[in-house]
């Protein structure tokens, strides 16, 4: 999968939708809800169903960074899976929040 | 990152909030999406590549923004100040292009090649329109979102080119995501092709923010509208904040419902600032300072900053009320001499800056370093704990027998004086000296001499920095987002000098 910066995703078994904002160093799989998650604009795979390790859920607006891979995303749709690389779990980074300048 | 996106993110997580306008007939942001999309697809049909905006800031301006980055055109607002002569040559410039323009502006606009002119009212009801919004819009893979031509306080303008990416970045890293609560509003005066008015579109979307547009700035009707709307975050230009002030002082208005208030846009005099943490005592300031070609926003003085500036005793602590503050986290500052040698704490030079949201690009010209610098043109310097100091365009310093003064500074010193009302220094042609130093004063409560505002300013800096000529007038010329202009009093005291 291409994960270049921009490029947008969806879950294959929840709501779940991304868009990369930094790319990959190396070529890496990205999961939710423990499978990989397809491009935007293509259609979901039949069949597959949410994997309880991975099913704590998602929330739009959390952004994602993965030290081993250098991928950075935002969740701009939430929903019932977690997301992961390779098969590793990525929590969502710490937001550092600004006052508001505009 | 498409800009969409963002609104995308908020219409569905938050359909029903309000996302423009008056509490009592605002819009959704689900709505704002529809229109965005039902203008979008009448759009579309106009042909062109880029949507030129001509117009007052409102609701329309931010629906038009997403209409454009929808089918993926630059969107292109216009500066109706200008001119009609220069209006045209810069209309004629986004060719080929639709132009959406305020029907009061009609008139002013000569036929140009390649330009579809559309108004302002039939672009709102093409936005309306059921048949519109339930259209397909083609995919697009958009790279410019907004080409916005540079202020041109000097020289023919530049268009600045801010990509998605740029955009979404400045966003994302520096909003929260529906981090606003459910009454908050932005109180928006700057125009729509001011950068800061764009950014504020974007940024009140994502954060889930109402905004409540001024068409067009007046003291009266920004504190009107404040306290009418409930107002809970605004940003103003310094030269808006001082009148503003006025107003609520003359009114004994307070604001209560007032949280944060930021400035930028030029720099702040220390005694407006000052005052506005007196009179307005509950409301948290901030000051941002950022370029066009940054996407807004690079470095911020924030409340606490502001707060324990002003109650400090430490000298070097109280000074920050003077800085900019400390770059956002997202990016990278330095500050560069004149051979591009990086500079330690204390040193004045160049501000360079490096980040995602920095685009650093003209049309057909690009300005951002390999590396990913860019020269801001801004001279400046950063203190030990890292806050930023602008000092001004370095195009405005004056080199005087080979000393570099730099007019911020005199400018703060006289500013201080109790009869200045306001003051701009700039160098004038000198045989001897190459330049020398002309201060031109607004006086308030009588009028002080010339040896008086000398003396003042030797005891303070040093005798090259005292002013040689002088001259007073009634007001200083600044452009409508407060920037004085400093070429246009130059050439005017070139061809009449004042007496020394």
């Amino acid at each position: 999968m291409d994960l270049k910066p921009g490029s947008r995703w969806k879950s294959a078994v929840c709501d779940t939708e991304v868009v990369v904002v930094r790319a990959v160093k190396e070529p890496a799989q990205l999961e939710c809800g423990g499978h990989a998650m397809v491009a935007h604009n293509t259609e979901k795979p039949a069949g597959l169903s949410l994997a309880p390790e991975f099913a704590a859920g998602t929330q739009p607006g959390k952004r994602f960074a993965d030290e081993v891979s250098g991928l950075e995303i935002l969740c701009t749709k939430g929903g019932a899976g977690s997301l992961s690389i390779d098969g590793r779990a990525i929590g969502a980074k710490e937001a550092k929040k600004l006052p508001a300048s505009d | 990152m498409h800009t969409t996106l963002l609104l995308d993110m908020a219409a569905d997580a938050a359909p029903d909030r309000l996302a423009l306008g008056r509490m009592a007939d605002g819009v959704t942001f689900d709505e704002v999406r529809n229109r965005a999309r039902g203008g979008a697809a009448w759009l579309g049909d106009m042909g062109g590549e880029t949507v030129a905006f001509l117009g007052l800031n409102g609701p329309a301006l931010a629906v038009a923004v997403f209409a454009s980055g929808l089918l993926g055109k630059p969107f292109t607002p216009l500066n109706y100040r200008l001119p009609d002569a220069d209006l045209n040559k810069l209309l004629a410039r986004t060719a080929p292009s639709v132009v959406i323009i305020d029907e009061d502006m009609l008139g002013r606009l000569q036929p140009a090649n390649g330009v579809t002119v559309v108004t302002r009212s039939a672009f709102e009801a093409a936005c309306l329109d059921e048949a519109n919004r339930s259209r397909e819009l083609p995919e697009v893979d958009p790279d410019i979102g907004v080409l916005l031509f540079t202020s041109g306080t000097t020289g023919e303008p530049k268009a600045a080119v801010l990509r998605h990416r740029n955009l979404t970045s400045y966003v994302i890293s520096t909003v929260e995501f529906l981090g606003s609560e459910e009454h908050e509003a932005a109180l928006v005066s700057v125009p729509a092709y001011h950068i800061a008015g764009i950014s504020a579109v974007l940024t009140g979307v994502y954060g889930g923010r109402r905004t409540v547009h001024l068409p067009a700035f007046t003291p009266e009707i920004w504190v009107d509208e404040a306290a009418a709307e409930q107002v809970t975050h605004a940003m103003v230009v310094p030269t808006m904040l001082g009148r503003i002030l006025d107003v609520l002082e003359a009114r004994g208005e307070h604001l209560p419902h007032l949280k944060a208030l930021s400035y930028g846009g030029g720099r702040m005099p220390q005694p407006v600032i000052e005052r506005a943490l007196r009179v307005l005592p509950h409301v948290d300031f901030v000051n941002a300072y950022g370029l066009t070609e940054t996407s807004s926003t690079i470095a911020v003085l924030g409340p606490d900053d502001h707060r324990e500036a002003i109650s400090s005793s430490d000298e070097a602590v109280r000074r920050r009320l003077g800085s900019v503050g400390r770059p956002l986290p997202t990016l990278e500052v330095e500050i560069r001499g004149a051979e591009g040698e990086l500079l330690g704490p204390g040193q004045s030079g160049e501000i360079y800056v490096r980040g995602e949201q920095v685009s650093g690009e003209y049309l057909h010209k690009k300005a951002v370093q390999d590396d990913g610098w860019f020269a801001t043109n801004d001279g400046g310097w950063i203190d030990d704990d890292g806050y930023l100091y602008v000092e001004g365009r370095l195009d405005d310093v004056i080199v005087r027998g080979g000393e570099n003064i730099s007019p911020g500074e005199i400018e703060d010193v006289l500013r201080e004086h109790p009869q200045v009302a306001d003051v701009a220094v700039l160098g004038l042609p000198d045989n001897e000296w190459g330049e020398r130093v002309a201060a031109v004063v607004v006086t308030k409560d009588g009028q002080p001499s010339r040896d008086e505002l000398g003396a003042w300013v030797k005891a303070r800096l040093r005798s090259t920095k005292t002013p040689e000529v002088w001259a007073f007038r009634d007001a200083l010329p600044y452009n409508e987002t407060g920037k004085l202009l400093r070429r246009q009093l130059k050439t005017e005291m070139t061809a009449a000098p004042a007496a020394a």
